[in-house]
């Protein structure tokens, strides 16, 4: 079992309202060190793949066709066996 | 003239399109649930508006991936006419029916209100019944109405006349105050505001009719 987790972000080239909102409430509470905020979209996959490789590539699969939406956003992916969820494969 | 009205879960506007077309175009229409595999012979589809599937992932993400939707898709792809509003929009353009991309008011706010549309081109299956310039009264009701499309996807949309109707004054910031737009081959129509909640001078504006009634003119003359 690997859990894929999927990051979309929108484009930068695409205007984020809601990004923009939370980064005047952060400095209208006095956080005033923002260059910039943007939102997102964080999901969790779990994939009875057999290695890596191919959970990865289901996962890429599975962004192009339905989670992302390729003309707003952008995605990146991180797999990782389910044992060592969240901690990082060197 | 047959029209069929594509029902999705959570779709809400079905039986208002229903309506326009039973009782004010006085012509037969059926609804078509989302699991239907075949798309029996009809004049022209209307995806309606709402929130299908709760607008999870993204408006109209999950529906565009409906049974109904593959057929549908090849209907418009042979040239039938097929009408998406507001969530029916969405989901021509999560389907890719046409260009671009819907993203969710500037503002935040949901806007439910009627608004002012100027009519950019008559020359559509859609829009016949209008005068260039003409400007009409139509409700807009979403929270993702603020059309995205690239600079390049904006130019070929201008180039082909593809903008059909314009906000005299933007709600939602959609690029270049874009409200409704047709295909290259004019067949597609998708809009963010709602005719069917304004062909009825009951309901307020009558404006909305023009759009149904444009589409039996152009069935009459084929």
């Amino acid at each position: 079992m690997f859990t894929a987790e999927v990051k979309i972000t929108l484009k930068k080239t695409v205007a984020d309202p809601q990004g923009l909102t939370v980064q005047h409430a952060l400095e209208s509470l006095g956080f005033t060190g923002l260059a910039g905020v943007r939102m997102g979209k964080f999901i969790i996959l779990q994939l009875n793949a057999e290695d890596e490789v191919k959970a990865k590539v289901e996962a890429e699969e599975m962004s192009h066709k339905l989670l992302a939406n390729l003309i707003i956003e952008d995605f990146s992916i991180e797999v990782y066996p389910e044992s060592n969820r969240g901690v990082k494969q060197s | 003239m047959k029209f069929g009205v594509v029902v999705f879960p959570g779709s809400n506007c079905d039986h208002d399109c229903y309506d326009v077309v039973a009782d004010v175009l006085k012509q037969p229409v059926e609804f078509i649930w989302h699991k239907e595999t075949k798309l029996k012979e009809f004049d022209c589809i209307i995806i309606p508006g709402g929130f299908s599937y709760g607008d999870y992932l993204r408006c109209g993400a999950i529906a565009r991936f409906s049974p109904i939707m593959e057929e549908a898709i090849k209907y418009a792809n042979n040239g039938g006419l097929v009408i998406g509003i507001c969530n029916g929009f969405q989901v021509l353009l999560e389907a890719g029916l046409l260009p671009g991309a819907m993203m969710r008011n500037t503002s935040l706010h949901f806007i439910c209100k009627y608004v002012k549309l100027k009519v950019e081109n008559t020359d559509t299956p859609f829009s016949s019944q209008y005068k260039k310039g003409q400007v009409v009264r139509i409700p807009i009701a979403h929270n993702e109405g603020n059309y995205y499309i690239d600079e390049k996807g904006l130019a070929q949309l201008k180039k082909n006349n593809q903008i059909i109707f314009r906000y005299v004054t933007n709600p939602n910031g959609a690029v270049d105050d874009i409200a409704g737009i047709v295909n290259t081959n004019r067949n597609v129509l998708g809009m963010m505001p709602h005719p069917e909640r304004s062909s009825e001078l009951i309901l307020g504006s009558q404006d909305g009719v023009g759009i149904f009634k444009s589409v039996l003119d152009w069935l009459a003359t084929r």
